[in-house]
């Protein structure tokens, strides 16, 4: 396995689940299973007990080590030199895992239909582009930015509504772009997360073909996740493109003005993205453009920017679930939280994020009091 | 063995003893002086080897080229009277003895020099320095080693240097850029007053700002803004480089305040005092260096010295004096800070 | 799932008991040296009520207990010798109440360091409690269990000093408050005015019973705090200069240690001083008074302070000490482990002297932290070595010289803290018979069936 001569140097102090302050776990894993072996420091002696068969994979180490959300709380709050490779050695103890073929069943139909069709929902490529009927985007012929979506973006209900939302906002504020609709491949970077390794690198070098005959030089992300894998993974296969997810364009054009706003008094905590916050380090992007919105109070939950908590759908878990349900899942938790500051809109800036809160807006009953808004539709909402 | 060339004829007939007369901290007039020179110089005890609190500034107040310090500090360790308390010294003999962990920039002929100062591995960059680096050195095998005679220990530096000027030789520099004038004083005075080689040319860096600033004149914005200059012990051991201070500050608009304790007038920041001395002496050294600051009304206090800065920099801060390296007042005024 | 876990299922839930091999194999052992041996279930209970069925039934089937914080003694404390049940307290970890003009806390047994820390800091900034420099996952009853040191400990003795109230779940199954809330709404006391009952369960490593609440004393939180170091080559006389120190009653912790790496430390002892103040002006003159207390030292040329540098201090001043955990890492073996008696601060010297022997001895790398407890009453001097867990001959090796340590700390005149299961042998064979009597009198009647804890502070015939 990558990373073997590192997984013995784990303390286990537990500083990785904490959120920097110590106001609460922060592990998402660990804050709902609750045993000791689902927070990095557990898997990470679990996985060496394993490489040294002291320990067989069964169905319970599965679910420990795919019930990470690689959501990078561990690696920000790690105290050892390690750090930068606790998600890394998880992955890569998946990946050993996904090539034994002993893995979670839905871990596996989702690789599986990745395989097959594209994409998780085993929807025919065909529909790829249906998000984008009736909005006049075009497709992609040399416009200065691709806008990709992706696969949650493109076929899930509640991600098409935001990745509608925020193409007719970019469009409105004058970026030149275009879509691959149909054309568009899976980014891959859940697929590498859960351990395929080399189906990623398979559809990273696809995509990186297309881009190339495309002459894409710059893309716009709408999901912090296929930002992640072009920005900090496919440059490995060769990616030449210049990388920015959709509010790191906004934020800049709030101030020079194509958008113009009217005061829209209202209270809005954020709720930052995995892939866009701990992973990228972009904090002030989506903040910036909240804050220029007349009226609007932006408040901070107790667990923000680089301490914020997961909501749980990282790592492949938005589509395996495996650490979804029950009233301690971290997108309940975190709603709650969200709730205790009195704002009444939670913005979010993830497909997959705006999808698990909302879900677990419902579950908690809470749709009078706390509404889940993408970005940009509260943006749009506040238009002039 | 090297030995210091010092010359006590030259003390005898000194009609001044400038370098105890001007003392900050010892209380000579001219008679005193010469005679404690002369006995220093022949063997004998003096009054000077029990008090002298390491200020280096007899090196700038002797005009006749001798080197009072120096002797000063020979004598201290032939006869075994300590300045620092030994843990102390022993420390700094520790923690910059060699373990090969220095870090080079891509070395040309001409190379920026930072000594074993971590500070200038971030502060070293923009327009200021882009036509040197990343021609860079740094660690303690390129460390002059000189601030042992702080601590009556010439020994060190006599050990070491001789290697660190062969490592800087091994790297084929011709010219060095020393962002320390510890550094460059050592290579610059005193490797040459104890008859050491120096195969390349050191540069001091206020002149390296200098000329870069001049090049670079059509960005340079006026600051406009009063500060006080917090003179380091160490300029002492090159005080012919002093000026460039007025010159620079002169090049970017501002204005440094005509306080008391400049030029040769300057006061020890107090971190070696507090080291060697304990609370009282650095503590009102700093005091009544900070209240002229304060006096002149600076609203910066710029360092030359990265640890006078670590020593004085929250002390000044505290008197809403905002403390400043010259590298970023200097990136300042070209509008990169 | 056998019958024990069914009746565990049933009491906390399937989802938060284990018999898994996972399970089993993470709770058989902790970050330290001491033997693995698996329990045959873990649980995560979430309130009192299920702790005293657990333990119900624990007492009726005569199975072990086990009650687990974060596992962080490193003595293999928490390690279940006998199977049986841990219980990882974590789950309860509410903050109940926080008294601010009575200066006190009630946590819940599982709760953290680091979130007590939070919580003050957030909601009551004038207020702090004692915060030992394990990982701040570190539960505070588990702390006190151990007598475990802090922060202030200088100032008011082990954190276990610090309390103020019990909530304890017995053998039995039944719960209990020890001192003021014993019979009071208020905690204030542990003991004091009434018999002070509080020591039948500290020090005991939940072999008498399981603490479920706990109330903590808390402690002005000054607006700044500041550290300096002073350090000095006379082993000898780091006694004289604590003692100099203590006498100014302005510092608030002191942490002597010793190191040869980094090369900043070789050679050299290190005193550690902390001092706080609301105001600049109260700082300067504790600094003052601290400093002008070491004068002597410094004019014999014994000892200075060093320049602190300022990227050093937030390292110094963190809360805990995160640079403690990574202590662990520096040979690149994830593996450290320290044994800390309880020794008189004369012994400085010679605990000092025993570590250099044994380093070198043992070809390990080390680091010499002493704690002072109280105004120069004792210190704990821990003798650290850090290991590499991949290497098991070197493992060993460590463990051969923390047996030194233990043997050379009880002729030294010290008393083992935390101690292993060895160490606890090796203090009861020592201790006065009588004293001996009276502690199994007191584990035979709390714990007749010998279900808590087993193996931990059992006097054998």
């Amino acid at each position: 396995m990558k990373y073997a001569d590192i997984v013995h140097r784990c303390f286990r102090c537990g500083y990785c689940k904490f959120t920097g302050d110590y106001t609460d776990f922060n592990c998402p894993a660990y804050r709902k299973f609750r045993f000791e072996t689902y927070s990095p420091g557990g898997r990470m002696w679990l996985i060496r007990a394993w490489l040294k068969d002291e320990i067989q994979n069964s169905d319970r180490f599965q679910e420990i080590l795919f019930s990470c959300a690689t959501c990078a709380n561990c690696v920000e709050h790690c105290v050892f030199t390690f750090s930068e490779d606790l998600v890394n050695i998880f992955m890569a103890a998946r990946e050993e895992m996904v090539n034994s073929g002993m893995i979670p069943p839905p871990v596996r139909d989702y690789l599986k239909n990745i395989t097959v069709n594209g994409n998780p929902y085993k929807l025919p490529a065909a529909e790829r582009g249906k998000w984008v009927e009736g909005l006049g985007l075009e497709p992609y012929r040399g416009q200065e930015y691709l806008f990709y979506v992706g696969c949650v973006g493109s076929y899930d209900e509640r991600a098409q509504k935001m990745a509608r939302s925020v193409a007719g906002l970019l469009t409105k504020a004058g970026v030149s772009m275009g879509i691959l609709g149909e054309k568009e491949a899976c980014d891959g970077n859940e697929v590498r997360a859960l351990g395929e390794a080399g189906l990623f690198e398979y559809l990273a070098r696809q995509n990186i073909d297309q881009f190339k005959a495309l002459q894409v030089k710059k893309i716009i992300t709408l999901d912090p996740h296929a930002f992640n894998a072009f920005k900090n993974d496919y440059p490995d296969f060769g990616a030449d493109v210049e990388v920015y997810h959709y509010t790191q364009i906004l934020a800049p054009l709030m101030a020079s003005g194509p958008l113009s706003l009217k005061s829209c008094e209202q209270k809005v905590t954020f709720h930052d993205p995995c892939y866009l916050g701990r992973h990228n380090k972009e904090y002030d992007a989506p903040r910036t453009i909240l804050k220029a919105v007349p009226g609007l109070e932006l408040v901070e939950m107790e667990r923000y920017g680089e301490n914020a908590f997961c909501c749980g759908g990282g790592g492949g878990n938005f589509f395996t679930d495996i650490l979804g349900g029950g009233e301690d899942s971290p997108a309940r938790l975190r709603v709650r939280e969200a709730l205790d500051t009195g704002a009444e809109t939670l913005a979010v800036a993830c497909p997959q994020c705006a999808k698990m809160l909302e879900d677990a807006v419902k579950s908690e009953e809470l749709e009078e009091r706390l509404r889940v808004r993408d970005i940009s539709e509260i943006i749009t909402a506040c238009m002039a | 063995m090297y030995s210091l060339k010092f010359d006590v004829d030259v003390c005898k007939n000194c009609p001044t003893g400038a370098c105890l007369v001007n003392c900050q901290y010892l209380n000579a007039d001219q008679e005193t002086a010469v005679r404690e020179m002369v006995n220093m110089a022949e063997g004998k005890d003096s009054f000077v080897l029990q008090e002298c609190v390491t200020c280096y500034a007899c090196e700038e107040y002797c005009k006749r080229g001798n080197h009072p310090f120096y002797l000063i500090t020979e004598k201290r360790e032939e006869k075994g009277i300590l300045t620092a308390p030994r843990a102390i010294t022993t420390q700094w003999i520790n923690l910059c003895e060699p373990q090969g962990k220095y870090r080079l920039g891509e070395v040309k002929e001409k190379a920026l020099s930072f000594g074993f100062m971590p500070e200038f591995l971030r502060w070293a960059k923009g327009k200021l320095f882009e036509d040197v680096m990343p021609s860079f050195i740094f660690g303690q095998e390129f460390f002059c080693n000189v601030v042992y005679i702080h601590f009556a220990e010439t020994a060190t530096f006599k050990k070491r240097l001789p290697g660190v000027i062969e490592n800087f030789e091994k790297l084929g520099v011709q010219e060095v850029v020393f962002l320390h004038d510890e550094c460059y004083g050592a290579f610059a005075h005193l490797a040459p007053a104890y008859g050491m080689e120096v195969p390349f040319k050191p540069i001091h860096y206020y002149e390296y700002l200098y000329n870069r600033l001049n090049e670079l004149k059509d960005l340079i914005q006026p600051l406009n803004i009063r500060v006080a200059y917090q003179r380091p012990c160490s300029a002492r051991l090159c005080a012919d480089k002093h000026h460039f201070v007025a010159d620079i500050m002169d090049l970017i608009g501002v204005e440094l305040v005509q306080r008391e304790y400049q030029d040769q007038n300057a006061l020890c920041c107090g971190g070696i005092f507090s080291m060697c001395f304990g609370y009282d002496l650095a503590h009102e050294v700093q005091e009544r260096n900070i209240e002229d600051m304060k006096t002149h009304q600076a609203q910066y206090c710029v360092f030359n010295c990265p640890a006078c800065q670590n020593t004085l920099g929250s002390m000044v801060a505290k008197a809403g004096i905002k403390p400043i390296h010259m590298i970023h007042l200097c990136r300042m005024a070209i509008g990169e800070m | 799932m056998t019958d024990i876990a069914q009746a565990l299922a049933r009491i906390v839930g399937d989802a938060y008991v284990s018999n898994r091999p996972e399970e089993a194999y993470f709770y058989a052992r902790d970050p330290g040296l001491m033997p693995s041996h698996p329990p045959d279930y873990v649980v995560v209970p979430k309130s009192v009520e299920e702790i005293q069925d657990i333990v119900r039934l624990a007492h009726q089937e005569k199975i072990p207990i086990v009650p687990m914080g974060a596992g962080l003694a490193l003595t293999g404390l928490v390690i279940p010798l006998k199977g049986g049940i841990v219980m990882d307290m974590k789950r309860m970890n509410r903050i109940l109440e926080v008294n601010e003009k009575g200066r006190y806390a009630v946590v819940e047994g599982g709760t953290s360091q680091g979130l007590l820390r939070s919580h003050l800091e957030k909601h009551f900034p004038r207020l702090r409690h004692s915060i030992p420099d394990s990982p701040a996952t570190a539960t505070i009853a588990a702390n006190v269990m151990i007598h475990g040191q802090g922060r202030l400990t200088q100032q008011y003795g082990f954190n276990s000093d610090m309390i103020c109230g019990l909530e304890v779940v017995l053998a039995s199954g039944e719960v209990c408050r020890i001192g003021s809330p014993a019979l009071s709404s208020d905690w204030f006391s542990k003991g004091a005015p009434m018999p002070d009952l509080s020591g039948l369960f500290l020090g005991w490593f939940g072999a008498t019973g399981i603490i479920t609440k706990i109330g903590v004393k808390l402690y002005p939180r000054k607006k700044m705090r500041d550290v300096e170091i002073f350090i000095t080559d006379r082993q000898d006389l780091v006694p004289d200069m604590v003692y100099e120190l203590t006498h100014t009653e302005m510092v608030e912790d002191i942490n002597v240690f010793a190191q040869p790496k980094p090369m900043i430390f070789k050679d050299n002892h290190h005193i550690t001083l902390f001092f706080t103040g609301d105001t600049e002006e109260e700082l300067e003159f504790k600094r003052k008074m601290i400093w002008h207390s070491l004068d002597r030292f410094i004019k014999a040329k014994d000892g200075g302070f060093m320049g602190v540098p300022p990227v050093m201090k937030p390292t110094l001043l963190d809360m805990p000490q995160r640079s403690v955990s990574r202590f662990a890492d520096v040979k690149k073996g994830g593996g450290f482990e320290y044994s800390g008696p309880i020794i008189m601060v004369d012994k400085y010297p010679d605990c000092a002297q025993k570590i250099l022997e044994l380093a070198e001895k043992y070809d390990l790398g080390y680091s010499g932290m002493a704690r002072i407890i109280g105004r120069s009453h004792a210190m704990m001097y821990g003798f650290a070595f850090t290991f590499n867990r991949a290497d098991e001959e070197m493992m060993e090796r460590t463990r051969k010289a923390l047996h030194e340590v233990s043997e050379f700390a009880l002729e030294t005149g010290g008393v083992f803290w935390k101690a292993t299961v060895d160490e606890q042998k090796m203090a009861m064979d020592k201790m006065d018979p009588t004293t001996l009597g009276l502690m199994k009198m007191i584990k035979a009647n709390m714990d007749p069936r010998g279900i808590m804890n087993p193996g931990n502070w059992e006097v054998d015939e």
